[in-house]
């Protein structure tokens, strides 16, 4: 998923980077203090800063400063301040295949031991979180934040319009896109320019055909794996879709970054909607009454005919990440690693993503959803996140840039319909294990 | 007073110009040039492979595409942009004061950021919430950045709305440089309007136009912030210039080998376009078009 907070930030961030809290030390490794690149954007930012200030007023003699930055600005300054061996001290991130690339090049600590001394900070986070942080056995991540499933969102006063049900199959989901097209309502928004929009779908579609095991073949880079039978029949049910314009008109110019796509859906222009969790928050905040009056339906992606998929599996981000630079003072170190046992989800930080309707990645985070006004949704949250028998993170996130951007355009390229599953495949067998 | 003292003072005048295009020039060139035949993912360790980045990318066939879309938005904006500079620059070369007034109105578009005006337009043309839905109007609420053909016209349309005002400005110099006494024989012999248009003003303008059309053709080369912005490259790789194909390679894909053989081709069409146009434009550009006056 390129831009999971990137969707929030386009709407609200602030231009960075912008120095936040803290006492001014240079970046890089210069300076006595760890240092903290993270996102801006609120609320999430607020949250951020929020944990760092009480983590410095706890401990005056180890500081943190933090600067932000927006989302691709993030993106494009950490890869570059990472090989110029300026990193901050705590590197921020998505895990999966970028944070392989940053092992690779021997650029972040190994956090295997420390975890193995300190349990007990690992226990308390949810198991599925690390292992978009653990490369080829060994822990490189500190999980952070909150877990975000992809979700299938509705609109129940459509569904109630034209006297229809929620899918609860692939075949249900045919069934409805004639008609609500027939009733001049577009069955499905979808942010299409932004691609990885178009990716959650196969990501479903893949697993509830043929579970997990496809996708894992891809990762695992063995030969061919994208022209699995299941992965071909996959892409075709995904071409029927769009051909029976099961989408938003337009859809290919739409980018997620305006959050035009989950206006479709408010507005009662489109019904349905495949997104991640974090769009919850934005559209409680930008869509009128629509999510405080009870309009916003919300599910698991319902399972395929014939699938062997468990349709309890999920997919999305399972965490956001904190590494430390190899390149770090032994002192930053230190104030880092008390950061993840002291600092990181400490029990307000915890309470300010609940309260931004958000799950954070901490077991029995549930006993905070009492008496909040989205406690349906989070416990709806809670419960995919904790009781999925996979979490598979974004394809996107999990692959190496390299095969991700390859990924990306061919995605791009089959919801335009100008290649068929077979070309697609064979496009992508080219870039596995790259 | 002997020369070459006055040659050396002359030179030292242009050593900071030297020394910023060494730096800011010459060096990435070579930089990039060395890139090429490497391999490097912007995070690890630089590797030499001689000429698999080359091999790669001239193998992949999303070159040849990159390549034609580059030739069609530089062709087809020239085409465009040309004759609407021409005209307007023309015109308001004229001294009455309404003109002026007009050229600082035809001007506003430059004084915009590429980004700005992508994001406007992309806001305006959106099928669902963009101008046409606004408006209720059917013609206005195509599917302008989802259809291949129609986001290549977009992209034309609107470079050409940022751009033409610049080349205006050149024609408008270059229209005025142009001596009266010519328009006054011509009147003499008894030459209309469009007559003095394509007998004195057009082969007045020869130079104006070569130097024109290289800074737009060179220029389209890299197009990248408005199309990156408005299309990004979409729908699929419809308008996937070569500059833009070069990023995604370098910056997204992490293959800066293959970004940078990309980044030598666009320098080499470059430097080949600007000397055609220089001999398509004859003479050394130095003679004086004035010489009949």
């Amino acid at each position: 998923m390129g831009l999971p907070l990137g969707a929030a930030l386009a709407a609200c961030g602030t231009s960075g980077p912008t120095r936040a809290g803290g006492t001014p030390t240079g970046g890089g490794g210069g300076g006595g203090g760890a240092t903290y690149w993270y996102l801006s954007g609120q609320p999430q930012e607020g949250i951020r800063a929020g944990a760092v200030e009480r983590f410095n007023k706890a401990n005056p003699g180890g500081q943190i400063t933090g600067t932000t930055f927006q989302n691709d600005a993030y993106k494009a300054k950490i890869k570059t301040a990472i090989g110029a061996g300026q990193a901050p001290t705590l590197i921020w991130g998505w895990g999966g295949g970028t944070l392989r690339s940053y092992v690779q090049a021997g650029q972040v600590e190994d956090l295997t031991p420390w975890f193995g001394e300190n349990a007990a900070v690992k226990d308390r986070l949810f198991p599925s979180s690390f292992g978009a942080a653990t490369i080829d056995g060994k822990i490189y991540a500190m999980p952070c934040e909150t877990v975000q499933p992809i979700v299938l969102f509705y609109n129940k006063k459509l569904f109630d319009k034209i006297g229809a049900e929620p899918p609860q199959s692939w075949g249900d989901i045919m069934a409805l896109v004639p008609k609500f097209n027939a009733a001049g309502i577009a069955p499905f928004s979808l942010g299409g320019q932004s691609r990885w929009t178009n990716m959650m779908w196969l990501e479903f579609l893949f697993d509830r055909i043929a579970g997990p095991e496809v996708f894992q073949a891809v990762f695992d880079g063995q030969k061919d794996a994208w022209s699995n039978p299941a992965a071909i029949d996959a892409l075709t049910k995904m071409q029927d879709l769009i051909k029976a314009d099961g989408f938003i008109k337009g859809f290919s110019s739409i980018t997620a970054d305006s959050n035009a796509d989950q206006a479709l859906l408010y507005t009662g222009k489109a019904a349905m909607m495949l997104h991640g969790s974090w769009t919850y928050g934005m559209m409680a905040a930008d869509g009128g009454d629509f999510v405080s009056g009870g309009n916003l339906g919300f599910m698991n992606f319902p399972p395929v005919e014939g699938g062997k998929g468990d349709p309890s599996n999920t997919v999305g981000n399972p965490g956001q990440y904190l590494s430390i630079s190899s390149k770090a003072t032994a002192e930053q170190k230190e104030i880092a690693k008390k950061f993840f046992a002291t600092g990181v989800l400490d029990g307000e930080e915890v309470k300010g993503w609940v309260g931004t309707g958000a799950v954070p990645i901490v077991q029995g985070a549930d006993s905070n959803f009492a008496g909040s006004k989205d406690a349906d949704w989070l416990n709806f949250v809670y419960g995919v996140a904790s009781k999925a028998g996979t979490f598979q993170q974004s394809w996107d996130q999990a692959l190496s840039p390299t095969a991700a951007e390859t990924l990306l355009d061919n995605i791009a390229k089959l919801f335009q319909l100008s290649v068929t599953p077979e070309e697609f495949a064979t496009n992508l067998n080219a870039v596995i294990g790259k | 007073m002997s020369a070459p003292p006055r040659h050396g003072s002359l030179a030292w005048l242009a050593v900071p110009a030297l020394l910023l295009f060494g730096a800011f020039g010459v060096v990435p060139l070579v930089g990039v040039l060395v890139l090429s035949f490497t391999s490097w993912d912007g995070l690890g360790d630089i590797h030499f492979t001689g000429l698999e980045s080359w091999a790669a990318v001239l193998a992949d066939p999303g070159l040849p595409h990159a390549l034609w879309v580059t030739f069609l938005v530089m062709a087809v904006s020239w085409l465009v942009q040309t004759p609407a500079s021409i005209l307007l620059g023309v015109f308001l070369a004229g001294h009455q004061r309404y003109r002026a007034v007009l050229s600082v109105v035809y001007f506003v578009p430059l004084l915009l950021s590429s980004a700005a005006i992508a994001i406007t337009y992309k806001a305006l043309l959106d099928p669902n919430f963009g101008l046409g839905a606004g408006l209720g109007l059917e013609i206005l609420a195509q599917d302008w950045l989802g259809e291949p053909a129609l986001a290549f016209g977009v992209v034309i349309f609107v470079v050409s709305w940022q751009f033409i005002p610049f080349h205006s400005l050149i024609y408008q110099g270059g229209a005025r440089q142009i001596p009266r006494s010519m328009y006054e024989a011509a009147e003499l012999d008894g030459a209309g309007r469009i007559r003095k248009f394509f007998s004195i003003t057009l082969p007045q303008l020869k130079y104006t136009i070569v130097t024109s059309s290289t800074l737009m053709v060179v220029g389209s080369l890299t197009f990248f912030d408005l199309i990156f912005v408005l299309t990004a490259g979409g729908p699929g790789d419809a308008t996937r210039v070569l500059a833009l194909d070069m990023y995604k390679r370098g910056f997204q894909a992490n293959l800066m080998g293959p970004a940078s053989v990309i980044a030598v081709i666009l320098v080499l069409v470059g430097l080949a376009l600007a000397l055609l146009l220089r001999r398509l434009g004859g003479g050394t550009g130095s003679d004086s078009r004035l010489e009949g006056a």
